[in-house]
């Protein structure tokens, strides 16, 4: 069954349509990753306009996050304290973000730049949580089943604003995690994702938050980011096809919960190793068209 | 050098006066094409007959049928390769190309349509896609529009048909033109030429009117019109199917 797209101008296979929303929607709910850096790529494949795609991945994702995080909510793995903080950070480095995106597009060369950012950071942090995970596993086998987790004293117990963020179990000031926010919503913003699968390895490592916590509340601040962009995309560019979201969000919405229900199945170090080894994938592929020779020298912009 | 004048005048108040010796009488399956939500490309045939006053000259006469989509500038990259990655490195902008472009033909149109005559009315794939005023910053725009022409072919945007057209007794014509899924709405300009010995001995032009209708006319307009509303609504959307999927599933396993 096909069906022609209003804005995107296309008729593309509906069924194709769900499954890609249903697939992202799984890693949504496991990961905690909003999944734009797979849907885009993703849509692009199927000949949805690059444009159209960037649009309305956000406007998708706010509906598999929705979905996931009332999974998460029940579970009570949603740390609000942190997420507004995150969020609050997001926000301002969203807007910083888009000034300097604004600012490079003027110059030109804006695709290598998102292309370089996507092999860099997706190399660093896969190939990072992919040995950290591996230790982890090898740790656990040796050790036997559930070694206590050791309280991190680090930097972020020793500047000014100690907030409790009683969900995560944590006693930090409030600045790195606005830091980290403001941080992962500036690439998000170049990059045009969520910035999920920067977001939820920040709160592993950097802020030390416990693993199921993560998820939830990745979820609960990418769902205000992807709202915003969507907003953004519409009003600028009128480039959000609605005809594509609901396909792709009806996919995506029971793909979310499928996927809730598989991580809270599996071992966080397991959880992690999987998200590591698909970043690597993504991250490999974006590598290899910026290193062989294109079939096509030639592309048609817009 | 009156009479040279008066020859000419009378040469050219005569070219006409010929030209009408033949002409056009077409017919279309379809001038009007909807795009629904199932739509799924479309197939327009294109039929005709050459109305005669006089007796069928000698020389045969060749049908060429041409349908475009609406036009609009074209942005085209070139990568090359820079300190080991492949950048787009030129850019070069074509002032006007079809979004759609078939042309069918009787027979070879190199050989049934003259250089000069297919200048004037832009007929061929090359003439249609206007590449004058090419930015000059690239020593070689004329490998851009080769790459236009061969990216849109290889699409089936951009459809060459030598020999599709039948002409039965030098009257009746026919051919059938496969409009893509990928449609751009607009006003698609049909013409007929009649040509003999390389020349366009009469021409006839009417229009295809593509448009969306129903639900797909309600979209796009509405993210054109109201785009905050249109933002709005899909995020409404997407909030009340996630949480619906949410409660559904939570009933399940209740």
């Amino acid at each position: 069954m096909t069906i022609y797209l209003p804005i995107a101008e296309v008729s593309v296979n509906a069924y194709l349509l769900l499954g890609i929303g249903g697939l992202v929607g799984v890693l949504s709910g496991m990961f905690g990753v909003g999944g734009g850096f797979l849907i885009t790529p993703l849509l692009f494949f199927v000949g949805i306009p690059p444009a159209v795609a960037v649009a309305t991945s956000a406007n998708q994702i706010v509906a598999s996050s929705v979905s996931a995080l009332f999974a998460h909510l029940r579970r009570k793995s949603v740390d609000f304290q942190m997420g507004s903080v995150l969020l609050i950070g997001g926000l301002v480095g969203s807007a910083l973000g888009i000034f300097i995106f604004n600012m490079l597009k003027a110059i030109g060369q804006v695709d290598l730049l998102v292309q370089l950012c996507y092999v860099i950071f997706l190399g660093i942090i896969g190939a990072l949580m992919f040995v950290e995970s591996l230790n982890a596993i090898r740790r656990a086998k040796r050790a036997g089943p559930a070694t206590p987790r050791t309280r991190h004293r680090n930097w972020a117990h020793k500047m000014p604003f100690k907030m409790r963020f009683r969900v995560s179990g944590l006693y930090i000031s409030v600045i790195p995690p606005f830091l980290v926010g403001a941080a992962v919503g500036m690439l998000g913003a170049i990059m045009g994702v969520g910035g999920g699968f920067i977001m939820v390895p920040a709160m592993i490592y950097l802020l030390h938050m416990p693993t199921k916590v993560v998820v939830g509340t990745s979820l609960f601040q990418i769902i205000f980011v992807a709202a915003f962009t969507t907003m953004l995309h519409a009003i600028t560019n009128q480039t959000v096809d609605m005809a594509l979201a609901v396909l792709l969000l009806l996919g995506g919405v029971i793909g979310a919960q499928a996927g809730t229900w598989i991580g809270a199945r599996m071992k966080a170090e397991q959880l992690r190793i999987l998200l590591a080894a698909l970043v690597l994938l993504v991250c490999g592929k974006i590598a290899l068209d910026l290193l062989l020779t294109p079939s096509e020298l030639y592309t048609i912009g817009d | 050098m009156r009479i040279a004048a008066l020859l000419l005048l009378l040469l050219i108040s005569a070219l006409p006066l010929r030209a009408q010796d033949e002409e056009v009488v077409l017919g279309l399956s379809q001038n009007r094409v909807a795009i629904t939500a199932s739509f799924d490309g479309s197939e327009i045939l294109v039929f005709g007959a050459v109305k005669r006053q006089t007796p069928i000259p000698e020389t045969p006469m060749e049908v060429i049928i041409t349908v475009a989509g609406p036009d609009g500038p074209v942005t085209l990259h070139r990568k090359a390769r820079k300190a080991g990655i492949w950048v787009n490195a030129d850019t070069v902008r074509i002032d006007r190309a079809p979004s759609f472009y078939a042309v069918a033909t009787t027979g070879p149109l190199g050989k049934i349509l003259s250089q000069t005559e297919d200048l004037r009315h832009e007929v061929s794939i090359p003439r249609a896609v206007r590449s004058v005023g090419v930015s000059e910053f690239v020593a070689d725009p004329g490998n851009f529009t080769e790459a236009l022409i061969r990216i849109r072919e290889d699409e089936g945007v951009y459809q060459q048909l030598e020999g599709a057209v039948t002409f039965d007794q030098q009257t009746l014509f026919r051919t059938k033109i496969t409009l893509p899924s990928n449609l751009t709405e607009g006003s698609y300009p049909t013409r007929i030429f009649l040509t003999r010995d390389g020349r366009v001995v009469s021409h006839f032009e009417t229009v295809i009117d593509v448009r969306k209708v129903g639900l797909e006319r309600w979209l796009f307009a509405l993210s054109k019109n109201q785009p905050v509303v249109y933002g709005i609504l899909s995020l409404v959307i997407a909030v009340v199917a996630g949480w619906l999927a949410s409660a559904v599933f939570r009933w399940f396993r209740s």
